[in-house]
């Protein structure tokens, strides 16, 4: 069986940020990830990042991807890639199929977990109708695969991600028929709203979905008006003529493999739900099983990669690679950025939903006895 | 449904090569390496399964293994998760009906 003191389950901004930090205090890693390539959902993200100077806004997903990949080749990082964790014993055994068809066992002496996450459904009459997907896989389809799913999309969700897709998607030549969103007002950052507003593209708030019609694939999609109380409005139904339906409402954190592990969980729903507790180095309840980006909490590539860094420190540390001087001043420059990309009308509900897990002991599901 | 040949970001669509695969039996072009759904859907066909219970027609959901949606038969071997499958020169892929025929290999090595 393959030996590794560090193993990454997931290649994404954490992970590959968590790899980074962790060889650079010398200790040996192995990343771990499902993909062609790694980098999880930056190289979907053609856009320009929000957030701070200093965090790379204004640098698009693509390229932040693209850095984190030469330094994890000038470092000489170990990745797997095709390769899927499909199971982790208590003793650290990790299960992976690579190429969907060979079975490799590796032991680890540290796991860090940093799955990412994945998008809500929503369930409508006729939700499970082809046509009918994620935003994520309409981002998928257009930035990796280059096919729009469609010729006419209607997007349920006016948070980021659904103003951030529709963009994209009038970039790859689909048209967007309307942006619909539940809550009385929208919920995207101004200027990725702004941007769909400027390219034509109606929303409607207090508005959802009634059913998609059609029987083999998507040919419409019945809209419905609701009143101050969230219930439709009789009457005020209305046909969009769309072949496609995107839903973006939110993301939950990938955790089958905390889970399975035994980690204690806290229902965190600023965070995305249920979300592995951890403590300020990023470590679960299981000692050695590290988290790091949304799987730790749904937020942003910029906190996924100060996070990947924390659990990288932590995990050298606990390798014996440094001391815990030296950590407790690394993890605490970590911090320092993590709390300024948690302030503002954005960020401060994210610290303190993150504040409360750091805080509170235990939580649900908790196996202890490991 | 079509596919984006020049992307203000990304530029000119990857040169790959174009390989015939067979659909139910018809054969279709694609390319080498892109995903079976995605070759799929840039022609046109959306259903991909039928599910047992009830035959309703199944798509690309997630777009990313997750969701088992778009299974299919890839050369005999029924369920596989053709979003994240990619395509070779001269694959056989049906449609699948409920939970597929299994049509030959073993599907697995241990190592
Ligand atoms: C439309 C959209 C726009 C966004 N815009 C921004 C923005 O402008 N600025 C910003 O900061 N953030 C943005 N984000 C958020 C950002 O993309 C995520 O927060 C970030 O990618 C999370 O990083 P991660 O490493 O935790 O997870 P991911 O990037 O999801 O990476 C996780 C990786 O793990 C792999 N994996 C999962 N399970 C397994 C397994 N069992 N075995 C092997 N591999 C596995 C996955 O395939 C994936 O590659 C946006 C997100 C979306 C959807
Ligand atoms: S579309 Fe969900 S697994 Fe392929």
């Amino acid at each position: 069986m393959k030996k590794a003191e560090l193993v990454i389950v997931g290649g994404g901004p954490a992970g590959l940020s968590c790899a980074i930090e962790a060889a650079r205090l010398g200790a040996k890693v192995l990343v771990i990830d499902e993909n062609e390539r790694p980098g999880g959902q930056l190289f979907k993200q053609i856009h320009k990042f929000f957030g701070s100077r200093e965090h790379q806004a204004g640098v698009r997903g693509i390229d932040i991807g693209t850095k984190l990949l030469e330094e994890t080749a000038i470092l000489g990082i170990e990745v797997w890639l095709n390769s899927e964790v499909v199971g982790i014993s208590k003793d650290k055994h990790i299960w992976v199929v690579k190429d969907g068809k060979t079975s490799l066992k590796v032991e680890a002496d540290k796991i860090v977990l940093s799955t990412g996450a994945i998008e809500n459904s929503l369930n409508f009459p006729g939700w499970t109708l082809p046509g009918v997907m994620g935003a994520g896989a309409a981002q998928t389809m257009i930035n990796i695969h280059r096919v729009t799913p469609g010729d006419r999309v209607l997007m349920i969700g006016s948070g980021n991600v659904g103003v951030i897709v529709s963009y994209q998607l009038l970039q790859a030549g689909a048209e967007v028929a309307a942006i619909i969103e539940a809550a009385p007002r929208l919920g995207g950052y101004g200027v990725h709203t702004a941007k769909v507003r400027r390219a034509g593209v109606p929303f409607y708030i207090s508005h959802t979905i009634k059913r998609a019609l059609g029987t083999d694939r998507v040919e419409g999609a019945e809209i419905v008006a609701l009143d101050a109380k969230w219930q439709p409005i009789p009457g005020s139904e209305f046909i969009l003529d769309v072949d496609t339906i995107c839903v973006a409402t939110g993301l939950t954190p990938l955790a089958e493999l905390a889970w399975t592990l035994g980690c204690c969980f806290q229902f965190v729903p600023s965070l995305g739900g249920f979300v592995p507790d951890h403590d300020q180095y990023m470590e679960t309840t299981v000692p050695g099983i590290y988290v790091a980006g949304d799987i730790a909490g749904v937020e942003e590539a910029s906190t996924a990669m100060e996070e990947g860094r924390l659990a990288g420190i932590s995990a050298a540390a606990a390798l014996g690679y440094l001391s815990g001087e030296e950590r407790e001043r690394r993890c605490g420059e970590v911090w320092d950025r993590l709390n300024s990309l948690r302030s503002g009308p954005y960020g401060e509900g994210r610290r303190k939903a993150k504040e409360l897990i750091l805080s509170t002991e235990g939580g649900i599901a908790c196996d202890r006895a490991i | 449904m079509a596919r984006v040949l020049n992307h203000i970001i990304l530029g000119a669509f990857p040169e790959r090569r174009k390989v015939t695969i067979t659909v139910d039996g018809v054969p279709m072009e694609a390319f080498e390496g892109e995903m079976i759904a995605a070759a799929l859907w840039a022609h046109g066909k959306k259903d991909l399964r039928y599910t047992k219970k009830h035959n309703h027609p199944r798509g690309i959901y997630c777009g990313i293994g997750r969701c088992t949606d778009c299974v299919m038969i890839v050369d005999g071997i029924p369920n596989v998760r053709t979003c994240k499958t990619p395509v070779k020169d001269g694959m056989v892929i049906e449609t699948q009906k409920g939970l597929g025929e299994w049509k030959g290999g073993t599907g697995h090595e241990e190592s």
